[in-house]
């Protein structure tokens, strides 16, 4: 494997496998560490574990019934995969938006604030503060603001996408996981959401997992190359797709795998 | 997509050598024109440069198409890169025979006089630089064009001998300055031809190593220097 050192990683992997039901392993043993307030960007092909690799980071894969994990991640040191880990409080801190966006049927203040509602937050002030903050992190307030108390429904997928990034924004989360939010989003909300990605590189650490190569390029500020359940390569995004050091990573992003 | 890509690379480099076989071509004629007052040849060199400059365009577009069609990266996105400047130097070592066929048509309305270095032998090393340079490009040999590049010092230390040499020929035979100050020309065209040669063979080597090996690479200064 082929990687750049991080300095004080918020996340660190360390010898991580992953087995799904019936002893199927799809992780062969990931060290990887991911700088803070950085954003890294997860690539290659279909089934090369990226989207299980970052799965495992607030343990969304505990609900798969008899997977299986060895190994360690450690949240800011904190061993996620400890016995004492409190998981609500592990999703609080990492949060996640899908491929699809997934507004509940509720109003657009409501789906921001309802991170906040369930840990049982109850203050009218801080919920408003919340909204506004999140929403104009997800570059969404000026789109909605007039209109709060309408359905998370009604909006853009594009909108929809940047609703999600601020539901997850709003519980003040370490790192926000993106499982290919722009997949199913046209080029100009495509953008909006790149766009956004950037602004939140100031104060989180994003983690995106994309088949977009090029939307790998622009966004991120690392990439990891997962290939068959191994880490190929991880470097500082430029130098990978402009001379990346290993041949399957450059036989991959130039589109000359297999 | 790749294989799309793919066949248009291939296509590029094709053009590209087209145009490196062609400038090779009309860097020959112009030094046979010189050495032999062909004034004829000469003059056709200098009519066939548009022909070079169209070349150039097309090349250039076509590698803006592949960039904002395919995007490419890593090694593809190097090879583009090294394209559009290899594409620039050799329209520009075209140019360069040109000037020397101007001077041998000038050359040919002052009286003939002799050349007070060694042409021939200056003109056959640029000649194998380029030759090299575009070798090292067809077999992706980065060796090669190492080599190319180390020949320059030679034509440089060429040119340098051969500054001093008209020098004392105008010294020693006033008359005659305007002929010799149209070889001493001459030499510095051939001397720039190298120094493109030799840029040629450092974008191959970026292309095949990515490393930029150009003023010897970046420079870091430190803080009050």
């Amino acid at each position: 494997m082929t990687a750049t050192k991080i300095e004080n990683p918020i996340i660190q992997v360390d010898d991580l496998k992953f087995y799904y039901p019936g002893n199927a392993r799809a992780l062969h043993g990931i060290n990887l560490s991911f700088p803070e307030k950085q954003v890294t960007a997860l690539i290659g092909p279909s089934g090369c574990g990226k989207s299980t690799l970052i799965r495992c980071f607030n343990r969304m894969n505990d609900l798969i019934d008899s997977c299986r994990v060895e190994g360690e991640i450690f949240l800011e040191g904190e061993n996620i995969y400890g016995r004492r880990t409190d998981i609500i409080e592990l999703r609080r801190k990492v949060g996640m938006v899908f491929q699809k966006s997934n507004p509940f049927p509720k109003s657009i203040y409501e789906n921001v604030i309802y991170g906040l509602r369930i840990a049982g937050e109850k203050d009218k002030k801080l919920f408003d503060e919340r909204v506004e903050s999140s929403l104009k992190a997800a570059a969404l307030w000026d789109e909605v603001k007039d209109r709060l108390q309408e359905s998370a429904l009604g909006l853009s997928g594009g909108q929809m996408q940047r609703l999600c990034i601020a539901r997850a924004i709003a519980v003040n989360p370490k790192v926000i996981l993106m499982d290919e939010p722009c997949s199913a989003l046209d080029p100009k909300s495509t953008a909006r959401v790149e766009e956004t990605i950037k602004e939140l590189r100031n104060d989180y650490t994003i983690i995106i997992v994309t088949h977009n190569m090029q939307q790998a390029a622009r966004v991120s500020d690392f990439t990891a190359f997962l290939f068959e359940g191994n880490l190929i390569e991880f470097g500082v995004t430029d130098q990978l797709f402009v001379k990346p050091q290993n041949k399957q990573t450059e036989d991959y992003i130039t589109g000359r795998f297999g | 997509m790749a294989i799309l890509m793919q066949h248009e690379l291939d296509l590029l480099k094709r053009e590209l050598l087209t145009l490196g076989a062609e400038v090779e071509g009309r860097v020959k004629q112009a030094v046979q024109a010189l050495l032999t007052f062909d004034s004829k040849l000469a003059g056709q060199v200098r009519d066939g440069d548009a022909q070079i400059d169209n070349m150039e365009i097309e090349l250039e577009e076509e590698c803006l198409k592949i960039l904002a069609l395919h995007q490419p990266v890593a090694t593809d996105l190097r090879f583009i890169v090294s394209v559009l400047k290899i594409n620039n130097d050799l329209e520009r070592v075209a140019d360069f025979a040109v000037n020397i066929a101007d001077r041998t048509l000038d050359l040919d309305v002052t009286h003939k006089i002799d050349c007070p270095y060694d042409i021939a032998t200056m003109a056959k090393l640029v000649e194998n630089m380029l030759k090299i340079a575009l070798d090292s490009l067809v077999e992706r040999d980065s060796e090669l064009a190492h080599k190319t590049i180390q020949l320059d010092d030679d034509v440089d230390n060429m040119h340098r001998e051969n500054f001093s040499r008209v020098k004392e020929a105008i010294r020693s035979d006033p008359a005659s300055m305007d002929g010799l100050i149209y070889y001493l020309s001459i030499s510095r065209y051939l001397e720039r031809m190298g120094d493109l040669a030799t840029n040629i063979a450092e974008d191959v080597i970026y292309h095949i190593d990515g490393e930029i090996i150009r003023h010897g690479g970046i420079q870091r200064f430190s803080a009050g220097e």
